[in-house]
């Protein structure tokens, strides 16, 4: 459009009023509001967290019958998965930055991006909506029978995930299109930033492996409501089927979650090492190795329900094959920073958080991925310490690295790196305090989805109870962090940490339209010399 | 050489199978594989993070971009340790899949909320499964209602009940005791006061425990009721003559062969099969015979008295 580029006008103030951000179809208001939104949500999803713990502090019943808390557990998992996790990175800081990183001026499809995000609120409407018909008890996973012969309003809740995950869809289809066809001249692809070729590799399982999901969604909801009985074993269906629809989309799922993290900790590692990433090519396609391979892997959720020996061999040994992209990464990351120079900012110390939890999520995944530990560890309270160490001191470590990393570029102010590192020790240290007591916990055999436990388990319990005030702590003091910028209003330079990649070249906050003029790229993304 | 690694005793549960021995060497092996990798990972990090600390803003920094044997070694040697780990947890695996013939079989039902044990004389118990030291037992197991799991961790076994199937466990305990029995398939409301002991007696005391307060007919006697009650014994022979269908004596765990060319061995869940739904295979020389289903007709009860009479026909 070439609007002549007023002093002081940004995407900010470019235009005024909510309206204006209802209908907007630029990517960094979309991913703004996908920020407001996904903050809103991990809140809610993380009082149920809290609840859930004060539940779990003692055994016998605390506060909350057995029918509420599985209602909590439910909406816990279900919130924290299909509204923040999934769309956390790549909806927010993926839709601002992967655009500013290829050096476009938006996404390939403007007007998409925002039904993305329609999609999401009017999924999370519907979800929630199902709380004031009956509520929700499955558990995230809606294993049949179960989800079938509930009370409880299954098909509202579902419909919810289903509509969400058009949402899903649509960014990955935008950042597929726009990562081909919009990319700087010169910005080949393998000068792309590692952040980038993260997203990428995500989107795809995104376009490929949601529309399974959608697909046993409805058949969940065909067999509720109409007893076609494609699950009912009386009616001779088979209930295991719907676990094999339901991993074929959530184990790759799992990948969407933390793809994108691993994203943002090349980005982090770089910056703040002054050092260009060591083994480019091997972390890029490294990312879309283990999308490929998380396509043929499902069956290791199912060892014990009643799977072919056989088939169990060959799931757990594709299994083993995704630790080794991942140990390429962090063996890379380790190597960045060897001679570098190195400095512990906020996003930093992020980011050595998460590759202190992520190996520790990493090597326990490798003991589930091993039939015989398996048989003795499934569904039992190791396998929720290890989901929580990938999930949350890997995928929401790097948010929170990813959003003090990038908050001066996305709002023009500095944000107080005391109160930010302050959140890092308390959520670090919270974090291993609630969930290494759990690996313990399942190591001993108390099972998951527990509203009571016997006796033996209660001292861990009450350490791992203890360990998410601390969790709750360090959130709120980021939230203060974060709050008290916006309202100290320190501006931020166009570059605060030295970094290479092209969102750096261009004011803070950006304008509309990113850059004054398209940039022509001839060199790689980490070119410190 | 495993017994330097004697660190799981300590936050394990006790070793009360023949299992467990093995699956704790193995979790061993992996936990101490893990803690190397990870000091080597961390604390190569840690040293870098001080070693290479910032000294001021215009730092040189070394402009290395691979190493292509270093990136070699990091990726084989993990590949290495990971087929390692995967082939010992298959073959320990593979023996808890390996089903001995002298077992003690017990059926086991799961229903929300709680457990029913049918030992093949006809006893039953709730949520107590008392098995005889030293004695290979397999679990035949399925649910009335939601999918449960069978798990007790002193055994490090655990496998679904699923409605509609049967699947099967087994175990030897040669350490007399109680032990933990729990749910771990989320099953609604009381999922977690689904529990159960395993009682691991001696072998006169389990016969004192059959003998005691049992119905008056065997599983297999009941069987036999039920064949005769339900119609079965209009078309199916018991000593080998082939009246309309096939006869069933022998049938057990002989291979069935079918009029499409396939083959199946018959057990549990072919038997459960061709009772309700006998039209989705017909055995070679009997593609023309319409049996009637039996759904809705028999219950998953009667269904095991009938496998356990099938069983008895040698």
């Amino acid at each position: 459009m070439g609007h002549a580029h007023v002093e002081g006008s940004n995407y900010l103030n470019h235009e005024k009023g909510l309206w204006s951000w209802l209908t907007t179809l630029d990517h960094k208001r979309i991913g703004i509001l996908y920020f407001i939104s996904v903050m809103f949500f991990f809140l809610i999803g993380g009082l149920f967290a809290l609840l859930i713990r004060l539940e779990l502090m003692e055994p016998g019943q605390q506060y909350i019958s057995a029918d509420f808390y599985n209602q909590v557990m439910t909406l816990h998992g279900s919130i924290m998965v299909f509204m923040v996790i999934i769309p956390g990175i790549p909806a927010f800081l993926g839709n601002f930055f992967l655009p500013i990183m290829i050096g476009a001026k938006d996404v390939a499809f403007p007007k998409l991006n925002l039904l993305s995000w329609y999609c999401l609120i009017c999924g999370a409407g519907i979800a929630v909506s199902a709380l004031f018909a009956g509520g929700i008890d499955t558990g995230w996973t809606f294993y049949t029978p179960y989800s079938i012969k509930t009370s409880t309003a299954v098909i509202v809740f579902v419909l919810g995930a289903f509509v969400m995950g058009f949402s899903s869809i649509l960014t990955g289809l935008n950042f597929i299109a726009t990562t081909h066809k919009l990319r700087a001249p010169g910005m080949t692809m393998n000068r792309m930033p590692l952040f980038v070729w993260a997203l990428y590799s995500t989107a795809i399982i995104q376009v490929l492996a949601t529309p399974v999901l959608a697909i046993t969604l409805l058949l969940l909801v065909a067999e509720r409501a109409l007893g076609i009985g494609f699950f009912d074993a009386s009616l001779g269906g088979d209930p295991v089927l719907f676990q094999h629809f339901f991993w074929f989309y959530s184990h790759p799922a799992v990948y969407i979650m933390i793809l994108p993290a691993l994203g943002v900790i090349s980005e982090l590692i770089a910056a703040f090492s002054r050092k260009t990433i060591f083994g480019y090519t091997a972390i890029a396609y490294s990312s879309v190795a283990i999308a490929a391979v998380s396509f043929f892997v499902w069956g290791h959720h199912m060892f014990v329900s009643g799977q072919s020996e056989l088939a169990g061999a060959i799931f757990s040994g594709i299994t083993m094959l995704v630790g080794v992209p991942t140990a390429i990464k962090l063996f890379n990351w380790v190597a960045t920073m060897y001679k570098g120079s190195i400095r512990l900012d906020s996003p930093m110390l992020y980011a050595i958080g998460f590759m202190f939890l992520f190996t520790i999520g990493g090597v326990t995944g490798v003991m589930l991925a091993t039939m015989a530990i398996d048989v003795h560890l499934h569904d039992t309270y190791f396998v929720v310490a290890h989901f929580h160490y990938v999930m949350v001191g890997g995928t929401l470590m790097a948010i929170m690295g990813g959003i003090y990393y990038w908050f001066p570029k996305m709002f023009g102010y500095m944000y107080s790196e005391t109160l930010a590192r302050l959140s890092w020790v308390f959520i670090f240290m919270g974090f291993n305090i609630t969930f290494f007591p759990q690996f313990i916990l399942g190591t001993q055999g108390m099972p998951r989805r527990y509203h009571d436990y016997i006796p033996e388990y209660a001292w861990l319990n009450k350490v791992s109870t203890f360990g998410s005030w601390f969790i709750f702590a360090g959130f709120v003091i980021g939230l203060i962090s974060i709050i008290l910028a916006f309202r100290k209003k320190e501006k931020a330079p166009m570059n605060p940490w030295g970094a290479k990649t092209l969102e750096w070249t261009i004011q803070s906050p950006p304008i509309h339209d990113n850059f004054e003029k398209i940039p022509t790229v001839n060199g790689g993304p980490y070119e410190y010399r | 050489m495993l017994h330097m690694f004697a660190f799981a005793q300590s936050y394990m549960p006790i070793q009360g199978s023949t299992f467990a021995k093995g699956v704790d060497s193995l979790f061993d092996f992996t936990i101490w594989a893990s803690i190397i990798s990870f000091v080597i990972l961390i604390g190569g990090l840690v040293i870098f993070v001080v070693k290479y600390q910032r000294r001021s803003d215009n730092d040189k920094t070394a402009y290395i971009t691979h190493n292509v044997f270093l990136e070699f070694l990091w990726s084989f040697i993990p590949l290495c340790i990971f087929m390692g780990i995967f082939v010992w947890g298959y073959v320990l695996y593979k023996d808890m899949r390996q089903f001995p013939d002298n077992a003690i079989e017990v059926n086991v039902m799961g229903y929300q909320w709680g457990w029913t044990m049918t030992y093949s004389n006809g006893k039953q118990s709730g949520n107590e499964l008392v098995v005889p030291v030293g004695k290979p037992v397999v679990l035949t197991m399925t649910s009335k209602d939601v999918i449960h799991s069978f798990y007790v961790p002193s055994f490090r076994i655990k496998q679904d009940a699923v409605p509609g199937k049967r699947s099967k466990l087994w175990f030897q305990s040669d350490r007399l005791g109680d032990y933990e029995m729990f749910c771990t398939e989320y099953c609604g409301t009381a999922h977690s006061k689904m529990i159960g002991k395993v009682r691991v007696v001696t072998q006169a005391e389990f016969n004192e425990f059959l003998a005691k307060d049992k119905s008056k007919m065997t599983l297999a006697e009941l069987g036999q009721e039920a064949f005769n009650v339900k119609g079965c014994v209009a078309c199916h022979s018991v000593d080998g003559t082939v009246k309309v269908g096939p006869s069933f004596k022998g049938l057990w765990g002989s291979t069935v062969n079918h009029s499409d060319g396939t083959t199946a061995v018959f057990d549990e869940n072919y038997a459960r099969t061709s009772i309700l739904n006998p039209q989705e295979k017909f055995v070679a020389g009997f593609a023309n015979v319409i049996m009637p289903t039996y759904q809705g007709q028999v219950s998953e009860e009667e269904i095991t008295h009938l496998i356990e009479y099938i069983k008895s026909l040698k």
